[in-house]
């Protein structure tokens, strides 16, 4: 039988299971294949925050969804095309999302009586019609495996978990993936117990066979090569391109790497990531808290190192007192919040933008600090090494919020050249910058950084602390004119970064009805709705921000020429309340707090309700 | 040894050279000038370079001791100078870190890193001035105030059971504990000594009278008359005698420690010898601590060698480099699978 080859732009999967069914990882070797065959794509996990929520339930459902295409992709996709459906459960949390005509994959053998009930459904929708709107497959993989895994050296139950890599070979095959490196991949995983790694290689195999040879198939799909500009690619989480930042930085820098840190989803992947690179000279310091994470930065980075602390929320509210306290003696730190939804313990696998103002304002007395945020995966590097950079030429303590959409997420990084990233010019001052008068440990240079003097150093033994200081002299001052001369410094070195800030650009036109403004993780959908709806003809244009403290210097002159503003934010409206206070206009806004980043079709639909 | 003495002759350092010129602004007749001038004093007699030590302090009267020392310090935030002074020291390992606290700050505020501070065994030096009250916040109980004490916050006596901070340390697996008393030069600077030649988290408890809101705390092991008989002054390998005529020793008795009285019954071959590796004896000289049949102990309680947080650190940081090679960014980068878009 000949099978017809649909050449199509681009594909939205999403994989459902058990939270024990492997989905992520089924997920991220589907990301790693497509990535390979040269489309661009981003990825999204859905996971319950429980380790193993009980089997069969709808709280227990896992899911991953990526967007591949063959022109720029931008966003996971709203709706997936083509859904799999490990179980009744995964079945029942997605079929509301999965687009009109899309396609199932389900594994029919859990389709039992009992699995049906605990996820709720009356009558197996396998058989009873209700999936008659869509493309359905529904194969018995557990059975298929456990047949072409007769007499392996696995249990039953260790057959019964490779029907995972059987859905896997059944993809790659729909849309013309590769085998081979996932193939490898599971051989160098499962290296030291082969029969596991050439079972799984079996049971994927078994899955790619049986979508060529049988007839139930009778369509793959062809997805070409995305024009990427030139060069050499990988994918990227969020999380991992913030730590490869980071070292990047204190390479450039010259500086030896120290992460003062706590586990927190879902932030922890930094942590992992850097605490395996002990032969780049990292230091990973797990601290018994969060408040011993920073703490633990800030001494590393009075001592010398390029010092940095990952968190999410919870542990930001924990780490406040410490920020001030990195604030007021200048010290150059990184603060990393990959934000998540709360308040509180909240919901920590579900993605967030509502610490922006915690970012910004959420500290005693006034107490600036610069913030810069990052758009996608592969961006999170760059900020990283910026943020880095910042901290060491201002000697501030810089925040980066990302958030789990972010961390977790991937998509392809255009590998830079490491020759090509800046150097990082520090300085310490040596004896002879000790005068007649002792050394000055609150002098100034051109950009009102104090110097760093690190301890070890003959002669610029000095102190520093919590306790206000008189500029220059660093000795303990209630005075009030040097109190406020101090805020105002420490407010004016936070001003100052604005001229750090390339010129701002915007996605569309200089001028016209609607600008778009947002921040952070938003980039992708809010860059998708504004295409579509120039497309159609609207008059609208994108502007994404990238430090938001401070905002860019020509923030207002870009607005000034646009009528009306929107900003679609997962908060109830933090960037809308700082904007407002900047620009003293009004602002539509759009906010949701789901848990989940925007679909592009919501804020276009916004968009033509602001323009009509 | 000859190492250190060595270095001492070189470096030529005095007490003068760890005295700023700012002034110091405790309340005249603090227990805390004493321990100030006994570190100034011990100091320049360590082998260790001036500008290698480095006082990291939280909040309290106490933590403002980094201000008085002429050398690096940090003055920092209520409860995390442990861990602030952790980052001090994995960032350099050649610097010789004190951290300065007191019972509010080292045990209240900041109990969690103190214990996990010791029980990492960071090369570090902890002093607490244990001083039983809220002295910079104007008097309220702390956690180590006594039962019943009458404070601005326990106008009806304090019901607050109160921690023995040493004991604490040993639960925390520290390595080095040792108690001093700030009216005892000697004694401060054997302490002192000590601790600084320890490698791993020492941990000194100081004694220390507050004037004003505390008087008289300790009294009858600070007033020179009383002190031989309530205090027990041990030493590693000595039997453990006191009092005023070298008197009055302990033996174990009932698995308790005992009073007796030398010369009639009892000689010094009966009594219990003290051994600084040897938790158990540690234990039993803290449960003296609030008994008041026995006297309190002073001195080095405990000396053991263990490994060091720093020491593994840096040699994980050699033996996977060895494994591994030195990491370039580029190996870094391409870790992962990679394609080229031509």
């Amino acid at each position: 039988m000949t099978k017809k080859v649909i050449r199509i732009n681009e594909a939205t999967i999403r994989f459902a299971g058990d939270s024990g069914d492997g989905m992520q990882l089924t997920g991220t070797r589907f990301t790693e294949a497509t990535a390979i065959v040269g489309n661009d794509l981003k990825t999204i996990p859905n996971y319950p925050s429980e380790i193993r929520a009980p089997l069969g339930t709808l709280a227990g459902v896992s899911a991953f969804q990526l967007m591949f295409g063959s022109s720029r992709v931008f966003t996971p996709g709203d709706l997936p095309d083509t859904l799999v459906a490990m179980n009744p459960a995964a079945l029942k949390v997605h079929l509301k999302d999965l687009k009109k005509g899309g396609t199932i994959l389900a594994n029919s053998n859990a389709f039992t009586a009992k699995n049906l009930k605990m996820a709720g459904w009356e009558a197996n929708p396998l058989e009873d019609g209700t999936l008659h709107d869509y493309t359905l497959y529904s194969m018995e993989m557990s059975k298929l495996v456990g047949k072409a895994l007769e007499g392996s050296d696995l249990t039953s139950k260790g057959i019964e978990r490779t029907k995972n890599m059987f859905a896997l070979g059944v993809l790659f095959w729909m849309y013309n993936r590769p085998v081979e490196p996932t193939e490898a991949w599971l051989r160098k995983k499962f290296g030291k117990n082969p029969s596991i790694a050439e079972a799984n290689i079996t049971a994927m195999k078994t899955g790619y066979n049986y979508g060529e040879t049988t007839e139930i198939f009778t369509t793959s799909y062809a997805v070409e090569k995305a024009d990427l500009p030139k060069g050499k690619y990988r994918n990227i989480t969020g999380n991992v391109a913030v730590a490869y930042g980071l070292v990047a930085a204190a390479e450039k820098a010259g500086k030896e790497l120290f992460l003062g840190s706590y586990p927190i989803t879902p932030a922890s992947e930094i942590l992992h990531t850097l605490s395996t690179l002990r032969n780049h000279g990292v230091k990973t310091f797990q601290a018994e808290d969060e408040i011993a994470g920073i703490s633990s930065a800030i001494g590393a980075s009075y001592a010398g190192d390029l010092a940095c602390t990952t968190t999410s929320g919870p542990g930001m509210a924990l780490k406040t007192e410490a920020i001030g306290l990195a604030i007021i003696t200048e010290l150059p730190l990184v603060i990393v919040n990959v934000q998540r939804g709360g308040p509180s313990t909240g919901m920590p696998t579900k993605m967030e933008q509502s610490d922006l103002l915690q970012a910004v304002h959420g500290r005693n007395s006034d107490a600036q600090i610069p913030v810069i945020t990052a758009q996608d995966p592969a961006d999170c590097f760059d900020c990283a090494f910026e943020a880095a950079r910042v901290a060491l030429k201002y000697m501030t303590p810089v925040i980066l919020l990302t958030d789990g959409y972010l961390g977790q997420g991937s998509g392809p990084w255009l590998i830079p050249d490491p020759k090509d990233l800046p150097e990082i010019p520090v300085v310490h001052p040596d004896s002879s910058a000790r005068g007649e008068a002792g050394f000055m440990p609150y002098s100034r240079d051109e950009n009102e950084a104090r110097p760093w003097a690190l301890p070890g150093t003959p002669g610029l033994e000095h102190r520093i602390g919590g306790l206000e200081k008189e500029n220059i002299t660093g000795m303990v001052s209630q005075d009030p004119e040097n109190h406020q001369l101090m805020t105002d410094i420490r407010a004016n070195k936070v001003a100052r970064i604005t001229q750090e800030i390339p010129p701002s650009e915007t996605f569309g036109d200089d001028k016209g009805k609607l600008l778009v403004i947002g921040w952070g993780s938003t980039h992708g959908s809010i860059h998708v709705a504004v295409e579509r709806s120039r497309a159609a003809g609207q008059s609208v244009s994108q502007l994404h921000l990238r430090w938001v403290s401070p905002f860019p210097a020509d923030l207002k002159a870009v607005c000034d020429n646009f009528d009306d503003i929107l900003i679609p934010e997962v908060n109830s409206g933090q960037l809308s309340l700082l904007l407002k206070a900047e620009l003293v206009r009004p602002i539509h806004q759009l906010n949701k707090v789901r848990g989940e980043p925007f679909r592009a079709s919501e804020i276009e639909n916004k968009i033509n309700e602001i323009l009509g | 040894m000859s190492e250190t003495i060595q270095g001492i002759e070189e470096l030529n350092l005095t007490r003068k050279d760890f005295v700023p010129d700012n002034e110091v602004r405790w309340c005249p007749g603090c227990g805390d000038y004493s321990v100030l001038a006994n570190m100034q004093k011990t100091l320049p007699v360590m082998g260790v370079k001036k500008e290698n030590y480095a006082f990291i302090s939280g909040i309290g009267c106490s933590s403002r001791f980094p201000y008085y020392m002429d050398t690096y310090g940090f003055h920092s935030i209520h409860g995390r100078a442990p861990a602030i002074a952790s980052g001090v020291k994995l960032a350099n390992p050649d610097l010789s870190v004190w951290i300065i606290t007191g019972d509010g700050d080292g045990f209240s505020i900041g109990g969690n890193h103190m214990i996990h501070a010791l029980r990492r065994n960071i090369d570090m030096n902890i002093m607490l001035f244990n001083n039983r009250i809220y002295g910079l916040t104007k008097g309220q109980y702390s956690p180590t105030s006594q039962l019943g004490m009458k404070t601005k916050s326990s106008p009806f006596g304090s019901i607050d059971r109160p921690f023995n901070p040493s004991a604490i340390a040993l639960g925390a697996n520290a390595t080095f504990i040792s108690r001093a008393l700030d009216v005892d030069a000697k004694g401060l600077q054997e302490s002192i000594k000590r601790a600084q030649r320890h490698k791993g988290a020492s941990f000194i408890e100081v004694y220390q009278n507050c004037v004003i809101f505390n008087d008289g705390e300790f009294a009858d092991v600070e007033n020179k008359a009383t002190r031989a008989d309530n205090a027990l002054f041990v030493v590693h390998g000595e039997p453990m005698i006191f009092g005023k005529e070298r008197d009055k020793g302990i033996i174990m008795k009932d698995n308790h420690p005992k009073v007796v009285s030398l010369g009639g019954d009892w000689s010094e071959k009966d009594l219990l010898v003290h051994d600084e590796t040897n938790s158990i004896i540690t234990n039993l000289l803290l449960e003296m601590t609030f008994d008041p049949l026995n006297p309190t102990p002073f001195g080095v309680l405990r000396a053991v060698e263990a490994p060091t947080y720093d020491d593994m650190l840096l040699s994980q940081i050699d033996e996977v480099t060895e494994l591994k090679g030195k990491g370039t960014l580029e190996d870094l980068f391409y870790s992962g699978d990679v394609w080229e878009v031509k």
